[in-house]
C-alpha cells in the first residue's frame, strides 16, 4: 500500500471512530459531564470550601480541577479504545482490517487518534464545566496541550492492550474498575502526595498518573509537585514502550489470529 | 465506504462504487438502513457489494445464494457473471448444481473434504454417458413401447421415463413412440445434468472408499 493509500486508510479509521463517539454521545460525552459536575459540586464547593488553600492563592476547588480534567481524559481515552477495538473483535470486524493491506501501525494509529479525540472532547467539556466553579485559566497552553496528548495516548495504548487480550466484555470492564480508578484516585488528583506519610509517599511516585496530573496542573495553574522535565520523561517513556508493545502484539496477531 | 478506505480507495470513488454495486445488487433503496436490520438475503448481497468496493482481481463467494428467493438468486447470478466478464475471477462454492452449471467454466467436486474432480465444466459434462428424460404424453398409455438402447418405464398413465445413452439419438425414440400412436407434448431432463453426474461421481467414490 502506498503512502496515499495508507493515509486514506488512517483517515477512514479516524472518521469511523469520531462518528461512533458522536453517534453514541449519550454514552461517550454526557456521563463525564454529569459526573464531573457532581465532583465539582461535592468535593469542590461543599467539602473544598472547608479545606482552605492548597498552595498560595490556589483554593481546593482550583487545585482539583486539573486533576478532574485529566481523570476524565484518561478514563475516556482508555474506555473508548478498549470498547471500540474489543467491539471490532467481538463482531469480527477486526478481520476486515487484518486482511486489508493496511499496516499495523495504521490500525493502531487510527484507534489511538479516535481515543485521543474523545479524550479531547471530554477534556474540553469538563474544562468548560470547571469554568462555572473556578477562575482557572491556561497558565501554560503548550504544557497543557502536550500533557493532555501524551496522557491520552498512553491510556489509549493501554486500552488497546486490554482490548487485545480481552476475551469477553467483562475483561474490558475489569481493568478500569480495579486498576485505572484506584490509580487515578491515588495519583494526586485530590491531594498533594507530599503530605502522605512514608512509605505511601514513595509508593505514590511509582504511579504514572501522578506525573500526568502534576504536569497538567502546571499547565493550568503554574504549580506542580513534580519536576516538569521528569514528568515529560515518564510520559514519553510510556508512550514509546506501550506503542512498541502494541505494534508487536498486532504484528504477532496476539488475541486476534487463531 | 469503510471497506474501501481500508484498501486506500479515495472517498469520492468509494461513494461512486457503493452506489454502483448497491444498485446492481438491488440494495440501493436500503443504502441508509442499519445493516443489522436487513434480511438474510440482503445481508448476503451487502457482503458481496462490500467485497467489491476495492474491486479485487479474485472474489471468493461461499454459498452466496443459499436461502435466497429465485428472483434475487437470478439477480446475483447476473451480477456475478457481470463482474466476471469485467475481469474478476470468481471462486464460488455452492450446493446448487444448477447454479454451478450456469455460472462456472471450471469445476471442482469435493467429497468428504477431498477433491474428486477438478476440470473444465465442458469436460465434466462430456463424461455424462447416460441421460434420463421425462416425457409428458397427450393421452394415457397402455403397453410400454420398446426401443433398442432405450430403457422406458412408466411413471403414471400420462408420463414415461426414458433412460438412454448419449450416443443414442432422440429421433429413433420419437419415431418409435409415434409408430405406437403415442404423442409427446413436452419433455425435460429428469435431473439437472450436473446433478446426475455429481451423484454418480460420489457413488463411485464411495464404492472405491468401501
Amino acid at each position: 500500500m502506498n503512502s496515499t493509500g495508507t493515509l486514506i486508510a488512517l483517515g477512514t479509521l479516524v472518521r469511523r471512530e469520531i462518528t461512533r463517539i458522536l453517534r453514541i454521545w449519550s454514552q461517550t460525552l454526557l456521563p463525564p459531564a454529569i459526573t464531573m459536575t457532581l465532583y465539582f459540586l461535592i468535593f469542590g464547593k461543599l467539602i473544598g470550601s472547608r479545606v482552605g488553600e492548597m498552595a498560595p492563592g490556589i483554593s481546593y476547588i482550583e487545585y482539583i480541577a486539573p486533576g478532574l480534567v485529566m481523570m476524565s481524559v484518561i478514563q475516556n481515552a482508555y474506555g473508548n479504545i478498549s470498547s471500540s477495538f474489543f467491539g471490532a473483535k467481538f463482531q469480527r470486524f477486526v478481520e476486515e482490517m487484518l486482511v486489508s493491506p493496511m499496516p499495523g501501525w495504521t490500525i493502531l494509529g487510527g484507534y489511538v487518534a479516535g481515543a485521543v479525540t474523545r479524550g479531547f472532547m471530554v477534556g474540553v467539556i469538563v474544562l468548560g464545566i470547571s469554568m462555572f466553579f473556578t477562575n482557572i485559566h491556561l497558565y501554560h497552553p503548550l504544557v497543557t496541550l502536550t500533557t493532555f496528548v501524551l496522557a491520552a495516548v498512553i491510556f489509549a495504548l493501554l486500552g488497546f492492550v486490554n482490548a487485545i487480550f480481552a476475551r469477553k466484555f467483562d475483561d474490558v470492564a475489569i481493568i478500569p474498575t480495579f486498576v485505572l480508578t484506584p490509580l487515578t484516585y491515588l495519583g494526586g488528583v485530590f491531594y498533594n502526595v507530599a503530605q502522605l506519610p512514608s512509605p505511601w509517599k514513595e509508593v505514590s511516585y511509582a504511579n504514572p498518573i501522578l506525573y500526568m496530573v502534576n504536569a497538567f496542573r502546571y499547565g493550568l495553574l503554574g504549580t506542580s509537585e513534580i519536576d516538569l522535565a521528569w514528568s515529560y520523561a515518564v510520559m514519553v517513556g510510556f508512550v514509546v514502550v506501550f506503542g512498541a508493545f502494541c505494534l508487536i502484539l498486532l504484528k504477532r496477531g496476539v488475541g486476534l489470529r487463531s | 465506504m469503510n471497506q474501501a478506505g481500508f484498501y486506500g480507495v479515495p472517498r469520492k470513488i468509494a461513494a461512486e462504487r457503493a452506489e454502483k454495486y448497491l444498485k446492481e445488487l438491488a440494495l440501493w433503496d436500503k443504502a441508509f438502513h442499519v445493516s443489522r436490520t436487513l434480511s438474510g438475503g440482503m445481508k448476503r448481497r451487502l457482503m458481496i457489494a462490500r467485497a467489491m468496493m476495492n474491486e479485487p482481481k479474485l472474489l471468493i463467494l461461499d454459498e452466496p445464494t443459499a436461502g435466497v428467493d429465485i428472483e434475487i438468486r437470478r439477480t446475483m447470478w447476473k451480477f456475478i457473471q457481470g463482474i466476471n466478464a469485467a475481469g474478476t475471477t470468481v471462486i464460488l462454492t455452492t450446493h446448487y448444481l444448477e447454479e454451478a452449471e450456469q455460472l462456472c467454466r471450471n469445476i471442482a467436486i469435493i467429497d468428504h473434504g477431498r477433491i474428486i474432480e477438478n476440470t473444465a465444466m465442458r469436460n465434466l459434462l462430456g463424461k455424462l454417458d447416460v441421460e434420463t428424460f421425462v416425457l409428458d404424453l397427450a393421452n394415457p398409455v397402455g403397453d410400454l413401447p420398446t426401443v433398442d438402447g432405450v430403457k422406458i418405464s412408466k411413471v403414471d398413465e400420462r408420463t414415461l421415463e426414458a433412460e438412454m445413452s448419449r450416443a443414442h439419438d432422440l429421433n429413433s425414440l420419437f419415431a418409435a413412440l409415434s409408430a405406437r400412436g403415442i404423442t409427446v407434448v413436452s419433455m425435460r431432463n429428469k435431473a439437472n445434468r450436473l446433478e446426475e453426474l455429481f451423484v454418480r461421481l460420489i457413488e463411485a467414490n464411495d464404492k472405491v472408499a468401501a
